[in-house]
């Protein structure tokens, strides 16, 4: 008796300290405003800190001498020479994106990080520089060309990416194998775990070119995304100084450079630029 | 086809990049283990303790620290530090605070075990031939713990390295990081890369956990014979 109180009593405080972590968590959400870094404290710090993927190639990921490259990689240097500062990686996974923003860990996310509704809630979106759809990559010997042929099939995603929120919404009865690394994912098509794998068109065809024996049957789908750097939600000075950077910036037609360095070996020269590149922020 | 993959281990500093990785991995592993044993004993210790209150709160800690999940506490220091108070603690700060709360628990409910598991007439002899209880502990339980510790603690060890894995979710480029780094910049070039880079992974964190083993049994032996 004694001992089943003493674990009665061990349930209910655990309970309680459990609970008791929630309701801070939720209660510190609203005054966390001050936590991200302006233009001038950036500037004075001499550093400024940019979170990017480091195994998303083409557009960041670091190559076999340990340095950054990348199409996300090629911008944020810029960045970083313009503001005058040095430039400090950090190395984030699809899923973290947002929560560094919220605390202010780095300043701007350069992670091929997609526009969304929902997204744009809980970060501030600077002018996109890129744009992007859906694509749906599988073997050609079973060939998906349409959404609804997923139904009842497995399709592997990326946590915290669009492609597990657009079909989540809009394809129920898809079932969903999710990864939190791309690798993984890639690695559980190749082995035949899934049925098709979808995430950004730009990834699954750059992917497919290299991997004989897989097509992408879906070359667009869901709305055409844009991509843009984004800060932390409040951040005015550096949102709008990413702005007229990118306006600035296409003058000079930076980021067709930007392609030409990092994508064009990747994507090979059949695709057209245009439908991948956003210059001075404008999407037709 | 195969000597292709195992050329990517070869490229640049990439075999290098792995070393630091598990130097990462290593370091952040040991000094957390270090903590949590001297700790662990500690709390081991208080944990016999008869007073109810310690025992609740000993127990309270213990069943939170193994419900929760080691990615949440991860995620909870370094993240939600930051949110309530403001501070700002790097991945590997943050990563040496859960691993050592996390060892800490599952090392002093080892050693409380390992403690009440001595026979009760053990500590009674002790004190038929006039030892007080400090030294009861120090020439009867302490050495005899020991070697009921020696084999669960080495577990906890390699559990506790091995999970040091997960701790690139807040940022820290360990060497299972740095494995994924290497294949995903050679998937297009040589996708066969992969069984090569963990193959590698595997054998660093045998080698990194085999010599722990190596010590255990060695320490077990020693401490029988006396």
């Amino acid at each position: 008796m004694k001992k089943f109180l003493a674990i009665l009593a061990t349930v209910i405080m655990g309970a309680s300290a459990l609970v008791g972590c929630g309701s801070k968590d939720a209660s510190v959400d609203g005054g966390s405003e001050n936590l991200f870094r302006t233009v001038d404290e950036i500037k004075s710090s001499g550093t400024v800190k940019i979170g990017v993927f480091s195994d998303k190639k083409p557009f960041g990921y670091v190559d076999e001498n340990g340095e950054y490259q990348g199409y996300d990689i090629y911008f944020a240097k810029r960045i970083a020479q313009d503001l005058g500062v040095e430039l400090e990686y950090v190395s984030t996974e699809p899923a973290s994106r947002v929560e560094y923003l919220k605390t202010g860990k780095v300043d701007i996310v350069l992670a091929n990080f997609t526009v969304t509704n929902a997204r744009k809630e809980v970060v501030d979106y600077a002018l996109p520089y890129m744009k992007v759809a859906l694509g749906v990559v599988s073997p050609e010997s079973a060939l998906i060309k349409a959404p609804e042929e997923l139904n009842g099939k497995t399709l592997i995603v990326v946590k915290g990416t669009t492609a597990e929120t657009y079909f989540t919404e809009n394809y129920p009865d898809v079932k969903l194998l999710k990864f939190d690394q791309y690798a993984d994912a890639y690695n559980a098509l190749i082995d035949g775990r899934g049925d098709a794998l979808s995430t950004d068109n730009t990834e699954v065809l750059a992917w497919a070119i290299q991997n004989p024996g897989f097509a992408v049957g879906i070359e667009e789908m869901g709305n055409v995304d844009t991509i843009a750097p984004a800060v932390t939600k409040g951040n005015a000075s550096l949102k709008e100084w990413i702005d007229n950077e990118i306006i600035s910036l296409a003058d000079e037609q930076f980021f067709h450079k930007d392609f030409k360095e990092t994508l064009e070996p990747i994507y090979g020269s059949n695709v057209n630029v245009d439908s991948l590149v956003v210059e001075g922020g404008k999407v037709e | 086809m195969q000597d292709l993959g195992i050329k990517v281990l070869f490229m640049g500093s990439n075999f290098e990049r792995l070393l630091d990785g598990l130097w990462v991995t290593i370091h952040i592993s040991i000094l957390s283990v270090l903590l949590s044993i001297l700790l662990g004993i500690l709390l081991g210790i208080v944990m016999t303790s008869k007073n109810i209150v310690v025992k609740a709160v000993t127990r309270v800690y213990l069943e939170f620290v193994r419900i929760m999940p080691q990615l949440v506490l991860l995620f909870i220091v370094y993240f939600g530090v930051t949110k309530t108070f403001g501070l700002h603690l790097n991945g590997e700060t943050s990563a040496l605070i859960v691993f050592t709360i996390w060892g800490t628990a599952e090392m002093g409910d080892l050693v409380r075990s390992a403690i009440i598991s001595i026979p009760k007439h053990q500590r009674e002899s002790g004190l038929a031939i006039g030892l007080n209880s400090s030294q009861i502990y120090r020439y009867i339980i302490i050495p005899q713990t020991l070697i009921r510790l020696i084999p669960p603690a080495i577990n906890l060890t390699t559990r506790m390295i091995k999970t040091t894995s997960l701790i690139v979710l807040i940022g820290v480029v360990e060497v299972l990081k740095v494995g994924q780094q290497i294949i995903e910049a050679n998937r297009y070039t040589v996708p066969n890369a992969t069984l090569w880079i963990y193959g590698t992974i595997f054998f660093l964190y045998f080698f990194t956990c085999w010599p722990i083993s190596l010590l255990a049994k060695f320490l077990e032996k020693k401490w029988k014979v006396n």
